[in-house]
Formats: C-alpha cells, sequence, structure tokens
C-alpha cells in the first residue's frame, strides 16, 4: 500500500495556516476541523513547518503568554514530509520511531496532502482485515 | 424513508461486497440494481486472478449468494457512457456506485516501450483468462527470452504462466486460445525485474514459494542482488512482519539451489531497473538496457530506488510492463488523472474544482483507492463507502429520480441495450462453460467472444 491509496480516499484538503497568522487562529483550527495538527505554508503551497498540539502544550508548559504568539513561534520547522509513491510500511514505522503523528506529503515541493498516524493505522487495518477475509473465504469455500 | 435504488458500475468484489453491505440493511430497504460493460460478472475474479489459482477464485461462491437476494439484479452487456448515461442513472436511481477497478498498465516511460513485442501485463494477463476485448491480442511465443517489469503480483503471475507445462495448464481454466499458444511457446527463459530489493518486492511469500515448486521450470537469484544493503535490513528488523521474512528467506535459498536441468528457467532479479528497450530494423524489440538501483532511505523512511552508473544489456524478444495498475475514467465523472482513482472522501466522489462530495455519486474498490491489497481487502474499503451511502440516503441528501421503481429502470436498459444478462443468463453461461470443461477434464472452458457467450444463453 501506498500513500496515495490513502490520499486518494480522504480527498487532498490540507488545514493550513501561514506562519505570521496568531497562534489563536491556529488554535481555532484546530478545533473547527478537529484535527491534531495545521501545516505552516508560504507561498502558494510551500512547507515551511508545522503546528501540532504539542507544540503548542510544549510552549504552554513554559508558561509563555500562548495568544500574544504567532505561528511561527512555536511551530516546528524541521518538517519531515512523504511523498505519494511512499510504502505505508515504511512511513509508519519512521512515525512511530520519530514519534510524530502527522506527515505532510508534498509532489515537486508543494503540499498535496496529509496523512495522519490515524490514517495509517486505518489503512494497515484495513489491510490485515482484508487478508484475514480473503483466507477465510478461501477455507470455507474451496 | 421509501426504498433506496443503487446502481453499481462494474461487478467485481468492491460491487459485491458493497451490494452485500447495502442489502443487509433492516432499518431501509435497498435495492441494487448492478451494471457490467461485459456479459459475464466478477471482474478480475474472472479476468485477473491467475488461471492455476483455482483456490482464490472460489470467491465466487460468496458473490452468488449475495446476488441470489430478491433486491439485487445484474444486468450484463450494459456499458456505462454507451448504453446508460449518468441521466439516465439520475432519473431511476437515488445513487450510483462507480467500481470499474483498475483496467490498465502504468507506462513506464522509457524509450522504445512501444516496440512490437513488448506489452502491457493486463493485456497478457486479460487474454489468457479469455477476456473477450484480448482474445484477438497476438504475443510472440516463438521468442526464447522474455522480461517481466514488476515484481507485484500480476507480475509473478505472468512469469509463473509462462513458466508452465501443458499438464499443468490443462489442469486449469485458462482460456483456449492461450492454452493453445503456451503449449506451442518456445520461451526458454523469463527474467522477473524489480526495481528495488527483495524486501520491497510486492509478491507474497506463498505467491515466491510456488515458483519453486513448478513442473519443468527452476527458478534463480543472483547472490549479490539478494543479499540485503543495510537500509533494507533495518527495514525488515523495524516493521517485524514474519510473513516478509519467510518471502525474503526465499528469494534468498533461490541463489543457492543447484539448477536441476529443467527446460525452463526463470530469473529473479533485483534492484535493476530498464532505462530503453532497443529493436530490429523491422521494430521488434530485442534487447533491454538496464541501470543497476541502490536504495536511499527518504526522510520519511521510504526507501526508494536510486539509478548508479552501471548498466546490463539484456537480450529478449518479449517484454511484459506490470509496474502498477491504473484506473480508466468513466464518461462525465470527474478523476485523478496521475494516480488513475477518482477522487473521494470514504467513497463520496469529490467536485474537482470545489473538493466536496457530489449527491449521488460513490466509489469503491480500485478506482476509490488505487490497486492496493488483495481481494478481501475491498471489504472493508466497500463497507466503507456503503456506510457513507446509507448516512447521507438517512438525511435525505440523495438524487431525486423521477421514477424510482425497477420495472421502469429495466424498460430503459431493455429499450437501450435488449441484449442485457441477467444473473440468471450468466448462471446458465457458468453451467455450459463448467460443462464444456468436463468433457475435456478441465474445471471450465470459458466462452471468450460476447456473441458467443449471448447466443448459448439464447440472446
Amino acid at each position: 500500500m501506498k500513500i496515495q491509496n490513502i490520499l486518494a480516499t480522504k480527498g487532498t484538503r490540507v488545514i493550513t495556516i501561514r506562519p505570521e497568522q496568531s497562534l489563536r487562529e491556529a488554535i481555532e483550527l484546530l478545533a473547527k476541523y478537529n484535527v491534531g495538527a495545521v501545516v505552516v505554508i508560504e507561498g502558494r503551497a510551500r512547507v515551511v513547518g508545522i503546528l501540532s498540539e504539542r507544540d503548542i502544550i510544549r510552549r504552554a508548559a513554559q508558561r509563555a503568554d500562548l495568544f500574544a504568539l504567532n505561528v511561527s513561534a512555536v511551530m516546528t520547522r524541521h518538517v519531515i514530509t512523504g511523498a505519494p509513491d511512499d510504502d505505508l510500511k515504511s512511513v509508519m514505522c519512521r512515525m512511530t520511531e520519530g514519534r510524530f503523528r502527522h506527515l505532510p506529503i508534498c509532489e515537486q515541493g508543494e503540499l498535496i496532502g496529509i496523512v495522519s498516524i490515524g490514517d495509517a493505522v486505518k489503512a494497515q487495518l484495513e489491510e490485515y482485515q482484508g487478508e484475514i477475509e480473503t483466507l477465510e473465504t478461501q477455507m470455507m469455500e474451496a | 424513508m421509501a426504498t433506496l435504488r443503487v446502481a453499481i458500475i462494474g461487478s467485481g468484489p468492491a460491487a459485491f461486497y458493497a451490494a452485500e453491505h447495502l442489502l443487509k440493511q433492516t432499518d431501509n430497504a435497498v435495492e441494487v440494481d448492478m451494471f457490467d460493460r461485459l456479459p459475464t460478472p466478477f471482474g478480475l475474479v474472472r479476468g485477473g486472478v491467475a488461471p492455476d489459482h483455482a483456490k482464490i477464485k472460489s470467491v465466487t461462491k460468496v458473490y452468488e449468494k449475495i446476488a441470489a437476494n430478491p433486491r439485487f439484479r445484474f444486468f450484463g452487456n450494459v456499458e456505462f457512457g454507451a448504453h446508460i448515461a449518468l441521466a439516465d442513472l439520475r432519473a431511476h436511481y437515488h445513487q450510483v456506485l462507480y467500481a470499474t477497478g483498475a483496467q490498465t498498465d502504468r507506462r513506464m516511460g522509457i524509450p522504445g516501450e512501444d516496440l512490437r513485442g513488448s506489452h502491457p501485463a493486463t493485456e497478457f494477463v486479460a487474454w489468457y483468462n479469455g477476456h473477450p476485448d484480448y482474445r484477438e491480442c497476438q504475443f510472440d511465443l516463438s521468442q526464447e527470452r522474455v522480461a517481466v517489469i514488476g515484481v507485484g503480483n500480476v507480475a509473478i503471475d505472468v512469469a509463473r504462466i509462462l513458466c508452465r507445462t501443458r499438464d499443468e495448464l490443462m489442469k486449469t481454466d485458462i482460456a483456449d486460445h492461450a492454452l493453445e499458444a503456451l503449449c506451442a511457446s518456445r520461451v526458454k527463459e523469463v527474467y522477473l525485474i524489480g526495481r528495488r530489493g527483495p524486501v520491497q518486492a510486492a509478491f507474497t511469500a506463498p505467491e515466491i514459494k510456488e515458483v519453486g515448486e513448478m513442473q519443468d521450470a527452476d527458478v534463480s537469484a543472483r547472490a549479490d542482488e539478494v543479499e540485503l544493503d543495510p537500509v533494507s535490513r533495518a527495514e525488515l528488523a523495524k516493521e517485524n512482519d514474519p510473513a516478509n521474512v519467510r518471502k525474503v528467506e526465499t528469494i534468498q535459498a533461490y541463489a543457492s539451489r543447484q539448477p536441476t536441468n529443467k527446460s525452463r528457467k526463470l530469473f529473479l532479479r533485483f534492484l535493476m531497473s530498464p532505462v530503453e528497450l532497443f529493436g530490429d530494423a523491422s521494430g521488434r524489440v530485442t534487447k533491454m538496457r538496464l541501470v543497476r538501483n541502490t536504495l536511499v532511505a527518504s526522510a520519511s523512511g521510504a526507501l526508494s530506488a536510486q539509478a548508479t552508473d552501471q548498466f546490463e544489456e539484456l537480450n529478449v524478444g518479449l517484454v511484459f510492463r506490470s509496474v502498477g495498475y491504473r484506473g480508466v475514467a468513466l464518461p462525465e465523472v470527474s478523476f485523478h488523472d496521475k494516480w488513475g482513482v477518482i477522487l473521494n472522501e470514504k467513497g463520496r466522489v469529490l467536485d474537482p474544482g470545489l473538493k466536496q462530495p457530489r449527491v449521488g455519486e460513490y466509489t469503491a474498490g480500485w478506482i476509490k483507492r488505487g490497486p492496493s491489497g488483495v481481494i478481501g481487502t475491498n471489504k472493508p474499503d466497500s463497507v466503507e463507502t456503503a456506510n457513507a451511502m446509507l448516512e447521507d440516503a438517512q438525511r435525505g441528501a440523495t438524487w431525486q429520480p423521477a421514477q424510482a421503481d425497477p420495472i421502469s429502470a429495466e424498460n430503459i436498459i431493455r429499450a437501450r441495450q435488449p441484449r442485457f444478462v441477467s444473473f440468471a443468463d450468466w448462471q446458465k453461461l457458468d453451467q455450459l462453460e463448467i460443462a464444456r470443461g468436463a468433457e475435456q477434464g478441465r474445471p471450465r472452458v470459458k466462452f471468450t467472444r460476447v456473441e458467443e457467450m449471448l447466443r448459448a444463453v439464447g440472446k
């Protein structure tokens, strides 16, 4: 299974924000769309950062005045991105190992989608369910 | 709410699993009309699964049970876009589900790809499985050396069928024309070529074990290509998948296997990509140039093949490319050309401009997610779509058909295509094929011409 197999069924809409926007706006987006991270972009769709719940919690723990900050002050700048052609299994290993939960997917330097660890688990689960279904059918019907 | 009337385009596994889930609803009644452009149902189970994999085909028994539901109808030999248009469906159904699969191969994008003797593997598969559209295809099996590009299940099926003996093929339901051609085949060497290593090969452990047990073909691999590089070794250790470990071990064992002088040889090659095909003066393929690859890990953890500066030439007279299936666009239906799928959200077809779901239109199976997984993978996939359909129906977000009844739907179909094939007709055809097979001691002898099929069932 490839990343593009996941993207095909979740549309390519990604919740994005600009680095100069306020953290308040970012939090509103997270709440409104019920997502765990927003991708920070510049220009048309160039990824410059990612802002996750975890980034915000980390900053909150430092007792910063969160609402006075803008996105660029809090976001993770070193973003790991994937490609549509990446194997799901390798990417899942990397996400588990690196303890990150959102992988923006880029093509020719532009953001085209996002895969969360939840999407990856769902896809992997369906793959296993499918294999079990196939094996069971063969045992019952053959 | 009133009975929900659903049209399903396509009759492969995804179509049947969706029908099953829709028909088993108890709180709202659903009627399913399933369409296929061929007179025969079951999609790739009939036209794709290799003839020597009879066990996998037994899944059709499950589909027959689904089809036995009185609220299910099959309309074979009816083509969406030719006999019925989207407007017809909107007039007679609340929803449509596109489950047309992935019908063609991706291109390799290299010079010489279109030389004579270079074919998409799916055409060869459709030909040996008796698909009517491909029965007239010609493959030059007088060639002794054949390359199959790709290491997925289609590629390995093709390589295996090329290596099978007459005796082995006689036990299958392979199409008669293919049986005849393959029995006269002069193929001696088959090269199965993967761009990445054994760990990344998409075929499964049982599939690779099977090629080591062929009657009259030796399988071999090269020690230098099956020894794992550090990134692959790390990946195999991390993913902790015993099936993949078995697959790799099987491949590695082939590298140390002694050939037993069988008449055919299957060579497994890894970390090689074709870069160009060369032909003779008549435009027929004679040679292939390959580049050796190394694997590089990206930041996201994916391993991709990177070309080195080492090249190799291989004399081959026949080439099958199997570097991935892709879907084909349907008339009037939005399509993501690059991925070969209908973009969707959990099966709800998205309008390409607005990125919003289009009322009444859904998708399932390979045309929904792209080619991935085994037959059963389509079940959870189709259930997801069917649930979206039921949810939308509950809140009234469906088409509003002017004539939402089975009789007027059948009338329009009959008017457009009087020679449609019902499920009962198909069952008759099925019995005829099995009976023809019994005469020859084979599981089935397929009809391979549409006209032949129609006449057999009195259409």
